[in-house]
């Protein structure tokens, strides 16, 4: 049993296609893949709102003032 | 890969790909540099974020339909429907998109398509620093990295795109299809957007609000050239038959070709960057009585301009057109600027938008008559064409989904960072919590100090 269809190199390579692991689960893979991109927008999306929502009057003037000579 | 002959053409093309892919990566840091050192100190973290972030998030999504869309929509929607035959082979749960001895090429083309990809999110993202939200910028980066500049790659910047074949499109090197559109789409969010804290004065004056770093931003934009190397080397085929490309070319004579497969060389498209290049700069350092961030802004405004026919150009013609479209570049910046209350914190929208645009009308005019393709009944390139072009690329791929999706965010309050955190900085939470913990473990130190 071989994830990746072959058990051993001893083929003509002019007849071997795609050698990844788990061929015919492309289009799960896929879902797979989407859902990850689109959940990690969702998760930063929210936790960005409820930074922005913490840190709007954590400075003091003094602080800001001083943060702002920075440059 | 049977023969040797067949086996070298296919590992040096890979190779050659390869390679510029890596040149490329340099735009990418090179940006990066240079909205960090334009940048004030107090948001420097979340914009090298803002820009890095956008490796990922474009890559991903150029995986899983970006790269179908370039090889689906060459004639969809206007000119016909979907090509299944060569969309399919590209979708994400393709056997090609993946490690495969009987597809060598895919991945490193995929690659070098997706380079141009995260450059045109990144041009946008500089535009809009220190006040938009990540999660709003983030969007736009997918969207302009891996739909709107692809499109505009199917109908414009593939051998059988509709705008090749329709209007005589001509953009070699992507003064349209990625700087006139990213530039447009910056324009339209920006628009939206609204000017940073500060940046007019009541009576409407801008105020310049400089970088501040100069020399990380001059670092930025040397590794932006560097990059645009590859950038130039990738937009070639390297080395190709006649009778593979199957136009109209006559004889045996391999040769290296633009996108379209029409013949040039690497020699002639090294004249032409390089002249192009110091063409902008000088016409930069006159018009800008030698301010350093426009004049080295120019040098690349000057190759971003001249590069829809520098594959044809005479270097001489290529130096002079870099010089004409940096100095209306400049001007249409500073008039935008005080006309529409524009702030453009990289210049972006002038360096890339107004550059392309002005590049791909002057190649209606200097090209005139050319074939803009190796194959039979494609229109000669043209000055109706290229200017609809350049219409199609700023205002209707790049400025007008920009705006529209800028509204939308801006409708639900996810666009703009609120105002105490603009005037505070958008690192302040994370300096406050450095300076805390600096604080706790020096006190900490002392203690021990103290005990001993």
């Amino acid at each position: 049993m071989s994830t990746i269809g072959l058990e051993n190199w001893a083929v003509d390579l002019a007849e071997v296609g795609p050698i990844y692991p788990f061929q015919g689960w492309e289009i799960a893979m896929t879902v797979i893949g989407v859902v990850f991109w689109l959940g990690w927008h969702r998760i930063q999306y929210v936790r960005e709102t409820e930074h922005l929502k913490n840190v709007r009057n954590i400075g003091d003037k003094e602080k800001i003032a001083k943060a702002l000579e920075r440059y | 890969m049977d023969g040797n002959l067949n086996a070298l053409t296919t590992i040096f093309t890979e190779f050659y790909y390869w390679v510029t892919v890596v040149f490329m990566f340099l735009i990418h840091v090179g940006f990066c540099m240079y909205e960090v050192g334009v940048s004030r100190r107090r948001n420097h973290m979340h914009t090298l974020m803002k820009n890095v972030m956008i490796i990922p998030l474009v890559t991903v999504t150029f995986f899983f339909f970006g790269w179908w869309i370039y090889w689906a929509f060459p004639d969809f929607p206007l000119f016909g429907g979907l090509n299944h035959e060569m969309g399919n082979p590209n979708l994400p749960w393709s056997e090609t998109m993946g490690t495969n001895l009987s597809d060598r090429i895919t991945g490193v083309f995929w690659a070098a398509f997706l380079l141009f990809s995260w450059t045109a999110a990144s041009i946008v993202s500089g535009s809009v620093i220190e006040r938009i939200r990540s999660s709003a910028l983030w969007v736009h980066a997918v969207l302009i990295g891996s739909v709107f500049w692809i499109i505009d790659a199917a109908w414009g910047w593939h051998y059988a795109g509709w705008m090749v074949k329709y209007l005589g499109y001509h953009d070699a090197y992507a003064s349209g299809v990625i700087h006139a559109i990213a530039g447009g789409y910056a324009l339209g969010v920006l628009m939206v957007l609204g000017p940073r804290l500060g940046k007019f004065t009541k009576s409407g004056t801008p105020r310049d609000i400089p970088p501040h770093n100069t020399w990380m931003v001059t670092i930025g934009i040397f590794l932006i050239y560097t990059g645009f190397w590859g950038f130039y080397a990738a937009c070639n085929v390297p080395a190709i038959s006649p009778e593979a490309i199957g136009g109209e070319i006559t004889g045996t004579t391999w040769t290296a070709t633009n996108i379209y497969l029409a013949p040039t060389s690497l020699s002639g498209i090294t004249f032409n960057f390089l002249m192009s290049l110091s063409g902008g700069l000088m016409a930069a350092y006159v018009i800008s009585k030698g301010d350093a961030f426009w004049t080295f802004s120019g040098g690349l405004a000057g190759i971003i301009t001249a590069s829809a026919g520098n594959d044809l150009y005479h270097p001489i013609q290529a130096m002079i057109i870099g010089a004409i479209g940096v100095v209306i570049a400049y001007k249409l910046h500073f008039w935008v600027e005080r006309r529409f209350k524009i702030d453009d914190a990289v210049g972006a929208v002038a360096v890339h938008g107004y550059s392309g645009f002005v590049g791909l009308i002057i190649a209606g005019f200097v090209l005139w008559g050319a074939p803009s393709s190796p194959f039979e009944g494609y229109a000669s390139i043209n000055p109706v064409g290229q200017t609809l072009g350049a219409i199609i690329m700023f205002f209707v791929l790049g400025f007008l989904p920009g705006w529209i999706v800028a509204k939308m965010q801006n409708a639900v309050g996810a666009l703009r960072i609120p105002e105490e955190v603009e005037l505070q900085g958008l690192d302040y939470a994370e300096h406050h919590t450095y300076e805390d913990a600096k604080n706790e473990i020096i006190e900490s130190d002392k203690a021990y100090l103290a005990d001993k």
